[in-house]
């Protein structure tokens, strides 16, 4: 009797804390929430890759065909940036942000927890068209006519349109919060230029999100409007231009590949005076620079299309702007530098990621900037050496930058260490591994080696890069299971974490690790820069946030009420999914789409009403 | 309360008095982010349009199916929707909460008219051959058009649940600032409608 009721007990426990889970809008559980997500999603990113690589290792393999090569290549990419690097850099904003402005939570709870809801369903949406054999095969870019109904007439395309929708409409919701959370509640005292740089960055991030995407969400109805309802808007033959398509992607796609940057920036302008033991070199430089670029970066898109045939006097503007974007880029490099050098360097993971982002980033800044000059793009264009240029400033950079910020952050999001000697041996695999596989695609990009070939002929010159690149793949797969076991082996018994294990000199880290569910016992009062460090070291007195913060007492924390959980925002995002998927069911013929279509309305709009109605204090 | 410390005193303070940065509040400056990018939104159609302005081969064209005199009609009935939104605020300030909720009514009954006549305009188009797939004029028309009559629904919905709320007493003076938002909003798709009348409709086509 008694072992049945502790089942029972146990079962009871069990689910309540999964439905602790799903109703979360602690900004804390949501963090993590995205970031298991998006790292259980680069898996499957990092699996397709090896598959890229098997495929090319020798001339004229047969491991994948060409149409299957398509859809491998354009799920590496779609599930890189969209489900991988963008909800990477969410996770960090989430819990990371209230804590660095000395907030309790972000501004809309639940609207947080609906991004992350429909952030899940869109990805399971896009990556359940493999299921299917149906993957998008159209390039993560999507060009028109080729993902029009005559030439794309399977389901790739309609699910590659809703899924990218949906996660769309969960990036709005969070860039709407961040904006509002990093203007509106920043604790006493701390001005826009006391604010951390990783603060900065999301702020910038957050307009850039939100001005960026409804070019994308646009040309996205305008593609589904021509394959479902029989409009015109990519149909040559009525007078339709397919450079429109190629416009509208690229003005919100320029600015996208900010959104996946700036937020790594803003990590390595933690990372980097922490283990220097000084101040960042230059903060309003790093911090103008970073404002800079996001205003820049619209104006920078059509040189991604040099080659379509603008014209001259288009092709030198887009020229001039972007290389004008890439001084404020080089501003930050130098700031960095100037923050490492003269300093006290403690050499540890984060600050070898944070110094190998240095290194790589600029490298792929370098081969960016020479995209810059219109006749150089000419030969570059649709070669590896663009290949190689994307994946310098996305993998040496974005990722990098977030594996520095994953073991700077780990010990405050789960209150323990990562292994720092495991860690050092994954930074140097990595480092040589990448630049294996990546670096000499710069040789075989000049040599003429075409992007999105799912095969070469023997004799072209290109058969010993690319062996080795395959080499390299594979010993970077293997370093990011190595990661992955430090993960776990961390989460399991990593060493204890204190609040301040590296010494730092921002407000999170003026909190226990992992933080309490409130944040700060009481709300701190900023004085300057690098609060946190002004408080430990500064000659002002204790004030009471400080005493409290680490070691509350209860009565304090009596009075602090939080916003209660809620499973509207699940609900809503479930209905907004079935729409979406009801409307690939409409592109796949079957009778009960238009049903599902409408259970996902009436399922959205009771999810709406019940959110706005509920008692949210 | 004199019992509490300082630290006591701070901590039951700061969440009752909810204070923001910028001292506005985080409903308002979401709808104004949220209207910047629904700029954006609207500033892709529009610009689709302008790419694809008079090319009308395969169906009627522009010049010989408006009816200027009618479309500005129903402008007109949309604008003055704004000023019944004002008149609703005023009221709901100054404490009149019945005349908030009946300005607010004549608010979304302009925007039903609105939405009328744009359903009995598109109607009389779709008879003179004017479809989604007739022409690229056709499919621009009515996508941006009808994006931004989805809009003007969803306000009319909106301001309908208030009229709803203030009358269960949920909306006092004191609270006034939840239909403040929603009149931002309203505003701005009434400035949409104007972009969207001058850039369609008012501007000449080439014969």
């Amino acid at each position: 009797m008694a072992q049945a009721t502790a089942t029972q007990q146990g079962a009871q426990y069990r689910r309540s804390v999964i439905w602790e889970w799903l109703t979360t809008v602690d900004h804390k559980k949501i963090g993590i929430l995205y970031m298991f997500t998006s790292l259980f999603f680069f898996l499957i990113g990092g699996l397709l890759a090896l598959l890229i690589r098997t495929q090319l290792a020798v001339p004229n393999n047969t491991v994948l065909g060409p149409s299957t090569y398509n859809e491998v290549f354009t799920m590496h990419g779609t599930i890189m940036i969209f489900l991988v690097v963008m909800p990477l850099n969410s996770a960090f904003f989430n819990f990371l942000i209230p804590l660095q402005i000395g907030a309790r939570d972000v501004a809309f709870p639940r609207l947080n927890a609906f991004s992350y809801w429909a952030f899940l369903f869109g990805a399971l949406l896009i990556l359940s068209s493999f299921l299917f054999g149906a993957a998008p095969n159209a390039g993560w870019f999507g060009y028109a006519n080729l993902t029009t109904l005559p030439y794309s007439p399977g389901l790739n395309v309609d699910f590659w349109i809703f899924g990218l929708q949906v996660m769309g409409v969960a990036s709005i919701a969070s860039a709407l919060n961040f904006f509002v959370t990093i203007i509106n509640m920043r604790a006493p005292g701390m001005r826009l230029m006391r604010m951390p740089v990783f603060t900065w960055m999301t702020l910038v991030t957050s307009v850039l999100l939100l001005l960026a995407f409804p070019s994308l969400t646009v040309g996205l109805v305008e593609l589904m409007f021509d394959r479902y309802f029989g409009t015109l808007f990519f149909e040559p033959t009525a007078g339709a231009s397919v450079v429109l398509w190629q416009h509208l992607f690229w003005i919100f796609g320029h600015p996208e590949v900010y959104i996946l940057i700036l937020p790594p920036f803003g990590m390595i302008s933690e990372i980097l005076p922490t283990f220097s033991r000084k101040p960042l070199f230059g903060y309003p430089f790093v911090v103008y620079s970073g404002v800079s670029i996001g205003f820049l970066s619209f104006g920078v898109w059509a040189h991604h299309m040099f080659a379509v045939g603008l014209g001259p006097v288009p092709n030198s503007v887009f020229a001039t702007t972007t290389m004008l974007i890439a001084i404020p880029t080089g501003v930050k490099i130098f700031n960095w530098l100037g923050t490492l050098w003269g300093g006290s360097i403690v050499i540890n993971t984060p600050l070898l990621f944070a110094a190998g982002f240095i290194g790589m980033f600029t490298i792929g800044g370098i081969s960016g900037v020479m995209h810059a000059s219109v006749p150089v793009d000419y030969w570059q264009t649709d070669s590896y050496f663009v290949v190689a240029h994307f994946h310098y400033v996305l993998f040496g950079g974005s990722i990098m930058a977030i594996f520095g910020g994953m073991y700077y952050w780990f010990p405050k999001f789960f209150g323990r260490m990562l292994d720092d000697k495991m860690g050092q041996i994954h930074f140097w695999i990595t480092l040589i591994a990448f630049n294996m596989t990546f670096f000499p695609m710069h040789f075989l990009g000049i040599d003429g080696m075409p992007r999105r070939i799912y095969t070469y002929q023997a004799g072209m010159g290109w058969d010993f890069w690319n062996f080795e690149e395959t080499i390299g793949a594979f010993i970077l797969g293997a370093s990011v299971l190595f990661f992955a076991y430090n993960i776990i082996k961390s989460l399991r018994s990593g060493e204890i974490a204190p609040a301040d294990p590296w010494d730092a000199r921002t407000l999170e880290w003026s909190i226990p690790s992992p933080p309490p569910v409130y944040n700060f016992a009481v709300v701190p009062t900023v004085t300057s820069r690098d609060a946190y460090w002004e408080q430990k070291y500064g000659s002002a007195e204790p004030t009471d946030a400080e005493k409290e913060n680490l070691n509350p007492s209860p009565t304090t924390v009596r009075g602090i009420h939080l916003p209660p959980p809620s499973y509207y925002p699940l609900v809503a995002a479930g209905g907004l999914v079935a729409m979406a998927a009801g409307m690939v069911m409409h592109g796949g013929g079957l009778a009960i789409s238009w049903f599902v279509v409408a259970a996902g309305v009436l399922v959205l709009t009771f999810g709406l009403f019940g959110w706005s109605f509920e008692p949210n204090h | 309360m004199s019992g509490l410390s300082q630290a006591q005193q701070i901590a039951h303070h700061s969440d009752e008095a909810h204070a923001t940065s910028t001292g506005i509040s985080h409903n308002k400056i979401m709808m104004w982010a949220f209207l910047a990018s629904d700029c954006m939104f609207f500033g892709s159609f529009i610009m689709t349009f302008m790419v694809y302005r008079g090319k009308a081969a395969g169906g009627p064209r522009p010049q010989d199916i408006w009816d200027i005199p009618y479309t500005s009609v129903s402008a007109a009935v949309l604008l003055l929707s704004s000023l019944a939104i004002v008149l609703a605020l005023t009221y709901l300030q100054r404490g009149n909460e019945r005349a908030f909720r009946i300005w607010l009514v004549a608010t979304a009954a302009l925007g039903l008219m609105f939405l009328g006549g744009q359903f009995y305009e598109f109607t009389t188009f779709y008879h003179d051959g004017l479809t989604l797939h007739s022409s690229l004029f056709g499919s621009t028309f009515f996508v941006l058009t009808g994006f931004h009559g989805t809009h003007v629904a969803i306000g009319v919905i909106w301001l309908l649940s208030l009229a709803w709320l203030s009358k269960k007493g949920k909306i006092p003076p004191s609270r006034s600032e939840m239909p403040e938002i929603a009149a931002l909003y309203w505003h701005f798709v009434d400035i949409v409608w104007i972009i969207i009348f001058a850039v369609v409709y008012l501007i000449p086509y080439k014969s």
